[in-house]
């Protein structure tokens, strides 16, 4: 297992990244990837079998993980490069004419780590149970993960794709919520208050789990004991409580900075919250 | 028509005051938007109206539904999201309980073409005009600025039948008079001339009159014409024109297959064959990049209407 303090290190760089990022083109999703970080940092650091020096579509005898709520693309890419999918360095082209970074994650510019496009919400389950099915084919047994929105899930594909997981028995993926309460246009409670979370996937044949997903031991711990949860005839669906804009305080807990980038002072006030642990791109 | 830029607005603020003022002067109509309210500038409506105001969530599937329901009653639903997720999101929503059932639904769809900018392709709906056009009975309609946006959505209320009216992001240049009077399916002659026909749509539009001013530097008399009615076309405003010019030029933020050109080239093969260029993407997805960035690099900026225009009077 990986050194907690080193993935720690890790998640403040990231955050760096992040606000760095959608600081440069003025545009993207900082609330949501900064909610994220520990996340995508204990897969991709810790529990993922993955090769990233040798990015492959089909991903034989590897994990493989979806995004399905594409808008938090700057933690995933972030995330890609520092455990060394491509150049760092490329971190600085997020958004901008000809980049391989676009703003919501493609395929079709070739950025490694990248297996389907993600942006228009609800799609990235369907995709992720199919690419489940298909290890089950080729007898893989690698773990397909998948990423979804708390306002996300509100999409009726989303509910296609769980009543499908459990009718098939698709036991070989795990899939979370970030459950950060936020959206748009507010809570999520304002907008479409989503009732009982737990239940409605329970109630869906799912098997469910929960976590803080801003505390980097309680992730680690709830997928392994979540990988241990595979393979017994169930879908796994991750319950993940996070704070949007978490670690730049005044981002913290507002819808409002679900997709707004933050100005050259906002950004100088992040950065003195957000240690540089590995150097910035 | 006169035309000259009073600064630059966006389209979808067009829609958000013509939207408001629907609400003040007609109790029919509701508005419904899924999760972009601030992004549509339905807000204004929202705060005035909010017993008329129907916030469905992310799910616009479900939105289309709800909106075809609400007209068995008589009321007027006005649906906004981004273009994306008003047409092809929802097509088959769209195609059954909405036009095959003839329902006076208005779908107002915001950010679409390459000028969405920064979000990228997954956004950039290219193909929406396409789309909505070939539904029979939908009216289609796509202004220019801000003003003409206005004018359209407080027009297409009078209208009894499903309209889809595609409107923009970014600041653009507001040319239009205020207040302007709006009739659906009849096309604006902003400059009359005898060499070449532009007919534009949505913001392609001012770039067609910036290119009309370089062609008249180079002796080039060009009409520059504003359909902003894809569906019904008006035909005998296109013909007319050509009749008189013999060569065409069609310019919109679309795909070539499907879009305004494609329209006009049906028209002119069976009454008035002409030589025709085609300022439109051609058959390739978008990308991030700021929004003049992207109308250059995929040849929907001034200086390429000014080549097609030259290329369709060498053609004559
Ligand atoms: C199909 C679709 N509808 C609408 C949008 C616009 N949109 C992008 S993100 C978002 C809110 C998503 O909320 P959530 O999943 O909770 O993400 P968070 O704000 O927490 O990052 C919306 C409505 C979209 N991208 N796709
Ligand atoms: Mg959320």
């Amino acid at each position: 297992m990986a050194n907690i303090d080193n993935l720690k290190d890790i998640c403040a760089q990231v955050r760096r990244d992040i606000v760095r990022m959608v600081h440069a083109p003025q545009s993207g999703h900082p609330g949501g990837s900064l909610g994220c970080t520990e996340f995508f940092v204990a897969l991709y650091f810790d529990i993922m079998k993955h090769n990233p020096q040798n990015f492959t579509m089909d991903g034989k005898g590897e994990d493989l993980f979806f995004l399905s709520n594409g808008h938090i693309s700057p933690v995933w890419y972030s995330v890609l490069a520092r455990s060394g999918y491509f150049p760092v360095s490329e971190l600085s082209t997020f958004r901008m004419i000809n980049t391989r970074l676009q703003g919501h994650p493609t395929t079709h510019e070739g950025l490694p780590g990248v297996r389907v496009a993600s942006g228009s919400l609800g799609q990235g389950l369907s995709v992720a149970l199919g690419a489940a099915q298909a290890k089950k084919l080729n007898n893989d047994n690698s773990i397909v993960y998948s990423l979804h929105g708390d306002g996300e899930i509100q999409e009726g594909q989303i509910w296609e794709a769980a009543m499908y997981a459990a009718a098939k028995k698709v036991d070989n993926i795990i899939s979370t919520i970030d459950y950060n309460g936020q959206q748009i246009d507010g809570s999520t409670d304002h907008v479409l208050p989503m009732g009982d979370m737990a239940a409605k996937w329970v109630a869906f044949g799912w098997n469910v789990l929960h976590m803080d997903g801003n505390n980097i031991e309680e992730v680690i711990a709830t997928f392994n004991h979540a990988k241990t949860l595979t393979g017994k005839g169930q879908p796994i669906m991750i319950i993940m409580k996070t704070g949007m804009g978490k670690g730049v305080d005044f981002m913290e807990g507002s819808h409002k900075w679900h997709g707004i980038a933050p100005n050259d002072e906002q950004l100088k006030a992040a950065l003195e919250q957000l240690q540089s642990t590995q150097a910035d791109y | 028509m006169q035309y000259t830029s009073s600064g630059d607005k966006d389209t979808r603020s067009g829609f958000g005051e013509g939207l408001l003022e629907l609400g003040r002067n007609n109790p029919n109509v509701v508005a419904l938007c899924a999760d972009l309210t601030g992004s549509l500038k339905m807000d204004a409506f929202e705060k005035e109206f909010p017993e008329r105001f129907f916030q469905i969530g992310i799910a616009e599937a479900n939105m289309m539904g709800i909106a075809a329901g609400m007209t068995i009653g008589g009321k007027i639903p006005f649906t906004g999201t981004f273009a994306n997720f008003s047409t092809g999101r929802v097509y088959d929503q769209i195609r059954q309980s909405i036009a095959y059932s003839g329902k006076n639904v208005k779908i107002c769809a915001s950010h679409a073409g390459l000028t969405l900018g920064e979000d990228g392709a997954t956004h950039q709906i290219l193909e929406d005009l396409g789309m909505m056009r070939m539904l029979p009975g939908m009216t289609v309609i796509n202004p220019c600025d801000f003003n003409q946006t206005k004018a359209a959505t407080i027009a297409i209320a009078k209208h009894n039948g499903p309209v889809y009216l595609r409107f923009g992001r970014p600041k653009v240049a507001n040319f239009t008079t205020p207040n302007q009077p709006f009739e659906i399916g009849k096309a604006i002659t902003f400059i009359e001339g005898t060499d070449v026909s532009i007919f534009a749509t949505g913001h392609l539009v001012w770039k067609a009159l910036q290119a009309a001013e370089i062609l008249k530097e180079k002796g080039i008399s060009a009409e520059v014409i504003n359909i902003h009615t894809i569906k019904p076309l008006d035909e005998e405003a296109i013909v007319k024109s050509v009749a008189k010019t013999r060569c065409v030029v069609s310019a919109e933020e679309h795909q070539r297959n499907g879009g305004l050109g494609d329209a006009i080239a049906q028209v002119l093969a069976m009454k008035m064959p002409a030589p025709q260029e085609f300022v439109a993407v051609n058959d390739s997805f978008g990308e991030s990049g700021t929004p003049e960035q992207l109308l250059t690099k995929y040849g929907l900026d001034t200086a390429d209407v000014v080549a097609a225009a030259e290329r369709a009077i060498a053609r004559k």
